[in-house]
Order: structure tokens, then C-alpha cells, then sequence
């Protein structure tokens, strides 16, 4: 197969599930006739016709809340948030009733509902086109939540996700759509949820990312690689359930851990991930660890604004280089 | 209705002697809804019943000992004790439990009954709602979307006046909830919800036209409740005057009256009936008090159908096993 991008990688694991499994199907919001706002979903409608992706009204608690429904009598909706900034409105339905769902009928259904869109900053978006949602998610037993970061991981978690039979997030980041390139294999077997991927071997610093920020991480580690400090990156790719397994391998490698993400400093992933390590690890560190976030205000519209606010690659190999001499 | 209601009625004797925690919502003088809109469903239709629609349960042949072990928090009950009183379903008997968020199902019932449409299926979903929760969005992107698509959904809006305290004039500026269905392009039908035969007659209309293929119906089924929002609530924010002259229209004597008139004799229907459900109810309580408690970990379970990945062992120190099952962090 030639180089596909992030976002052609999700339309191809979108189109390839619909062919295996006729119980797979998509609604959202501008889905089906213009394919969706970033065309995730284009040619879908001409494939598989207007029973298996529905163009719904502006309802994203409905979307949600169908899903549901649909996914409990058996089949694999597929919903969109045209971007996942509009989850807030669907929030409920996600957190209270897709989350607790099997819980509140003592395990006698199940909810294979995948609730997917773009996610994430750095494209100008402003205030409600940028947010990264993730930390409402992570913390809702019942939810798992995952965040590619590659197109060969777009194209294997969803596929994995759609397979699942629990409610998932998944979480596309917009910059990534077009600017994440690669060569894909013909036949792509799905990728198992729940599992970190070392995206880059080191020995002096461990960063423990996901999904935007890891092309950051990757290029301010290869520039720190010519001043001669090795960096290892860890992709986490699932959020909910966390391999902290993976997190120990790495922090018990380098003793040095900087959790880096897109998304705001307080109440973030990377304080979990400081905390369970300085609980868990404390006799493996070599240095206070350290976390490289987006700044505890909204993603504003101006570019220098915007710039301002997110974690930069700058910052990133400054915390790492620091790290690594303490 | 005699067994619900009896069955409501042990459950406060239960709840006064303290053997129930947590909320108990009665559902007495509206149980014609709940019992009559169920009467004529298979049990390949799904229902998504409020939280005094005991009767749905009971109707779409949820086990009562099942029922009662659910209220008071066993491990038999329907959600094995991990949530309170009526919040907990069988899909194995159509039966989807709701939320607190009162109205919160619609959408739900939505995709019940969508993927009745695209299987070509000929079943029904049923949504019950209050007047209360009709002022809740979810009620509205539900319904404007089962209009557009013509689903095979009835959603059943048991009028009973209040919203917790809240009467009705504060809550809408109609009178009738049913007059919204014109704005999503469907039927609106209001009947007496304390009258057992007008809503078979008016459910019968909107499940056939479900059946039919001719899309979603709203009926409002107007009714009172007599007891508090929950027990706890002696509900003072009532006229005396309405009280009485609700409690001229409690359902079963209004249906026995209904069936003494067809030529049945009324009281030997009301002693066989008062035999079999005292038999039911103390089944129901016997099994629900022998069923065990949880312990503890069981608020781990049924939370995934499909077991969270454990990655391989780490290198590190043993501490770093994650603990099963794993949950978050």
C-alpha cells in the first residue's frame, strides 16, 4: 500500500470494518453526504449506502444516546463528534449512561460503541475547535479512552476499538490528520487497546506521551540526540486503561520520567502519571520528575497566543536536557 | 397493578423498618401506565421505564424476587447491588434501566428502535417519561430525530403534575405535553392515565402505528401521584383538595368498576388475585432477604465486557504488577 496520512489510516479502518462486519455502522453530524467536516468518513456513503452511515441532526446527546441504544440490541454504531470539543453536549450520555450501562444491569449487556473525532490544538481552532478532552474521560470507570498517534496506530486501534465490546473514545488529533504520513501494510491486523508502544529506545531521560505531542517529543529528542543525550519515548496510545507496566519499564530504564501532553497542566494526565510513579517508583528516580503541558488557560485564536499556551518542542528538549544533567 | 402495588406497599413496610437504604419511589395511582402500556408488548420489544414504573418490570416478566433483591441492594438483584432502587434493567426480558437524569433514555430508545428500522424488525421501543423531564433537552433531540426518521418508538409521558415539587404551571406553558409532537412530525395522543382500558386503547393505536411502519408516537397519560417525590417527602406543596379529588380516580377500582360492568364477578377476580399476589410479593421478599450481600470487590465487576489488557510483566520491582482488575490508573 503507498503512504497513507492519519487521516486516510482512519477512513481505511473505518471502510475495512464496515466490509467485515455488516453490523458496523456510522452516524454523525455532516457524515455521509461531504463525507464529514475533515472527510473521515468520505466514499462510505457510496460504498455501503444510507442504511450504514446516517447524517443526524445537530443532537449530540441523541448521537450519543443511540449509540447506545443501538450498541446494546447488538449492532457497532460509530458516532462522530464533528470536532470532540461538542462531547460536552453529549457528556451525559457518555459519562452516566454509555459508562454505566453494563454496570446498572449486573453485566447482562454489553455496549461496543465507539464515539470518535477530532481532537487537539495547533491548527488555529480556537476556543471550541482546540480543546483535548481526554481527563474528563479518564477518570469514568467503564470508558476506555485511546489517543494514535501514527497512522499504522489510527488504522490498528480503530479497528481494535470497533471490535471492543465497551464503550470507546477515540481521540484523532486534527494537526496529525495530514501531517503524520507513513507506508501501511495491505492487511493490518487490529492493535490490542491497553498497550504502550516505545516509539524511541534511550537511556538518560524517559517521555511518556500521547497522541499530538508526539512528533514534538520525537523531533526534541533527536535534536537532543546530537548533544548527546538519549532519550526514550513512550507512546501510550491507550489513556484508559494505562499501561503502567510500560511507564515502570521506562522510569526503572532512565530513573528520569517528563510526561509530556497537549492538554492543560492541572487535573491532566501527567499528574496521574507523576503521581503513580513517585507512589510506585520512588526508589528507581534519579531526578524530581517533571511534566511539559499546555498552560492552565483556554487555546486562544491568535497564533502567538496559541503558541504561547501550548507545550513547544523547545520546551520539551529544555525539561529533557535538564533532566538529564540533574 | 394489585402486584405492584402490594409489592410497593411491602416495600415500605420494608423501608420502615429500615431494611431499605436509599430512595423509594412510589408509583401508587399511576400504575395503569406502566401495567397498560406494557400489556400488549413481546418480549422482543424494549422498554425504558421511570423509576416508579415498577409495573413495566413486572409486566415484561422480570423476576420479583430479582426485583425486590434490587431494592435492597443484594447481590441477586438485578444489578447485583451496585445502584439503587429501579435503576437497573433485563435486556434478556427487553427491559433497559434508566438514570437519574430523567429523560435520558429517549435517545437511547431512539437507537433501540433505529436498529429495529435498519434490520427490518418488527419491534417496538417504549420510552417513559415525566411531565418533569419533558423540559429536559435530551426529550427534544430524541424526539426531533425519531420524527425524521420515522422510527417504530412510543415514547409514554406520564403526566402526574409535578416535578418533585414543581407543579406544572412552572414547568411548561401548556397544558398538554402531547401538543409538542406536531413540532417533530408525529401523533400526540392524551388519555386518562388512571383509566387501565383508555390507555390499552390509546397505547393499542401507538403501538400499531409503530408496528405499521408509520413512525413514533407521543402519548401523554395524565395521572397523580399520591405519594411524596420519594418517601421521605410528605409532599405538603399539595391542596388537601387536590389530594381527594385524585383519590376519586385510583386505578384499580376504577378498573374493577370497568370490569364489573363487562358482567365479571369482581369479587371473586379480587380474591383469586389478592391470593396470587400475596404468594408473589412473599416469595419476592423471602428470596431478596436470603440473597447475600456483596462484600466489597464485586464494585469492581460488570464494569467491562471485555477484559482490560494487562500488559506483560514489567522488568522493575514486582510492586508493579498491575492489580486486577485494572481499572484506571
Amino acid at each position: 500500500m503507498p503512504v497513507a496520512t492519519y487521516l486516510q489510516a482512519v477512513n481505511l479502518a473505518l471502510k475495512e470494518e464496515m466490509r467485515r462486519d455488516p453490523d458496523v455502522f456510522v452516524m454523525g453530524e455532516d457524515v455521509a453526504v461531504l463525507g464529514g467536516a475533515f472527510k473521515a468518513t468520505e466514499g462510505i456513503l457510496d460504498e455501503f449506502g444510507p442504511d450504514r452511515i446516517i447524517d443526524t441532526p445537530i443532537s449530540e446527546a441523541l448521537l450519543v444516546g443511540a449509540g447506545v441504544g443501538a450498541a446494546s440490541l447488538g449492532l457497532r454504531p460509530i458516532v462522530e463528534m464533528q470536532f470532540m470539543d461538542f462531547i460536552s453536549c453529549g457528556f451525559d450520555q457518555l459519562v452516566n449512561m454509555a459508562a454505566t450501562a453494563r454496570y446498572r444491569h449486573g453485566g447482562g449487556l454489553r455496549v461496543p460503541l465507539v464515539v470518535r473525532g477530532p481532537t487537539g490544538a495547533g491548527v488555529h481552532g480556537a476556543l471550541f475547535h482546540s480543546q483535548d478532552p481526554e481527563a474528563w474521560f479518564t477518570r469514568v470507570p467503564g470508558l476506555k479512552v485511546v489517543a494514535p498517534a501514527t497512522a499504522r496506530d489510527a488504522r490498528g486501534l480503530l479497528k481494535a476499538a470497533i471490535r471492543d465490546d465497551d464503550p470507546v473514545i477515540f481521540l484523532e488529533h486534527k494537526r496529525l490528520y495530514r501531517s503524520v504520513k507513513e507506508a501501511l501494510p495491505d492487511e493490518q491486523e487490529p492493535e490490542p487497546l491497553g498497550v504502550a508502544r516505545l516509539a524511541r529506545g534511550g537511556s538518560d531521560v524517559s517521555i511518556v506521551t500521547y497522541g499530538g505531542t508526539l512528533p514534538l517529543c520525537l523531533a526534541a529528542a533527536e535534536r537532543l540526540a546530537a548533544e548527546g543525550v538519549d532519550v526514550e519515548v513512550l507512546d501510550l496510545r491507550t489513556l484508559l486503561p494505562m499501561d503502567f507496566a510500560a511507564i515502570a519499564r521506562t522510569v526503572g530504564k532512565t530513573g528520569k520520567l517528563l510526561a509530556v501532553h497537549e492538554d492543560r497542566r492541572t487535573g491532566g494526565l501527567g499528574g496521574e502519571i507523576l503521581a503513580r510513579v513517585v507512589e510506585d517508583l520512588w526508589d528507581e528516580l534519579d531526578a524530581p520528575p517533571r511534566r511539559v503541558t499546555a498552560k492552565d488557560t483556554h487555546t486562544p485564536f491568535a497564533p502567538t497566543l496559541e503558541a504561547f499556551v501550548l507545550p513547544s518542542e523547545d520546551e520539551i528538549a529544555d525539561a529533557a536536557r535538564g533532566l538529564a544533567a540533574y | 397493578m394489585k402486584l405492584t402495588r402490594e409489592f410497593e406497599e411491602r416495600i415500605s413496610r420494608l423501608h420502615l423498618q429500615n431494611k431499605v437504604f436509599g430512595g423509594v419511589y412510589s408509583g401508587r395511582g399511576q400504575e395503569a401506565i406502566a401495567v397498560g402500556c406494557c400489556a400488549d408488548l413481546g418480549p422482543q420489544d424494549v422498554v425504558f421505564p421511570l423509576h416508579r414504573d415498577l409495573g413495566v418490570f413486572v409486566v415484561k416478566g422480570v423476576e420479583p424476587g430479582r426485583l425486590m433483591a434490587q431494592i435492597l441492594g443484594k447481590e441477586g438483584g438485578l444489578s447485583r447491588g451496585k445502584d439503587s432502587f429501579l435503576h437497573a434493567g433485563d435486556l434478556s426480558k427487553g427491559v433497559f434501566g434508566g438514570t437519574s437524569m430523567l429523560g435520558a433514555t429517549l435517545p437511547v430508545a431512539c437507537g433501540a428502535a433505529l436498529k429495529f428500522k435498519l434490520r427490518h424488525e418488527p419491534y417496538v421501543a417504549v420510552a417513559f417519561f415525566g411531565e418533569g423531564a419533558s423540559s429536559r433537552g435530551d426529550v427534544h433531540e430524541a424526539m426531533n430525530f425519531a420524527g425524521v426518521h420515522q422510527l417504530p418508538v412510543v415514547f409514554v409521558c406520564e403526566n402526574n403534575r409535578y416535578a418533585y415539587s414543581t407543579p406544572q404551571s412552572l414547568q411548561m406553558a401548556v397544558e398538554d405535553v402531547a401538543e409538542r409532537a406536531a413540532g417533530y412530525g408525529m401523533k400526540g395522543l392524551v388519555c386518562s392515565g388512571n383509566d387501565l382500558a383508555a390507555v390499552l386503547e390509546t397505547m393499542g393505536r401507538a403501538l400499531r402505528r409503530a408496528r405499521d411502519g408509520g413512525g413514533p408516537t407521543l402519548v401523554e397519560c395524565k395521572t397523580y401521584r399520591y405519594r411524596g417525590h420519594s418517601e421521605h417527602d410528605p409532599a405538603r406543596y399539595r391542596t388537601e383538595e387536590e389530594l381527594l379529588e385524585w383519590s376519586t380516580r385510583d386505578p384499580i377500582p376504577r378498573w374493577e368498576l370497568y370490569l364489573e360492568a363487562r358482567g365479571r364477578d369482581v369479587a371473586k377476580v379480587r380474591r383469586e388475585t389478592e391470593a396470587e399476589v400475596t404468594r408473589v410479593v412473599d416469595e419476592a421478599v423471602a428470596f431478596a432477604e436470603a440473597s447475600p450481600e456483596p462484600e466489597g470487590p464485586e464494585a469492581f465487576e460488570d464494569l467491562y465486557a471485555t477484559p482490560l489488557a494487562v500488559p506483560e510483566a514489567p522488568e522493575g520491582p514486582a510492586a508493579f504488577e498491575p492489580e486486577p482488575p485494572q481499572l484506571t490508573h
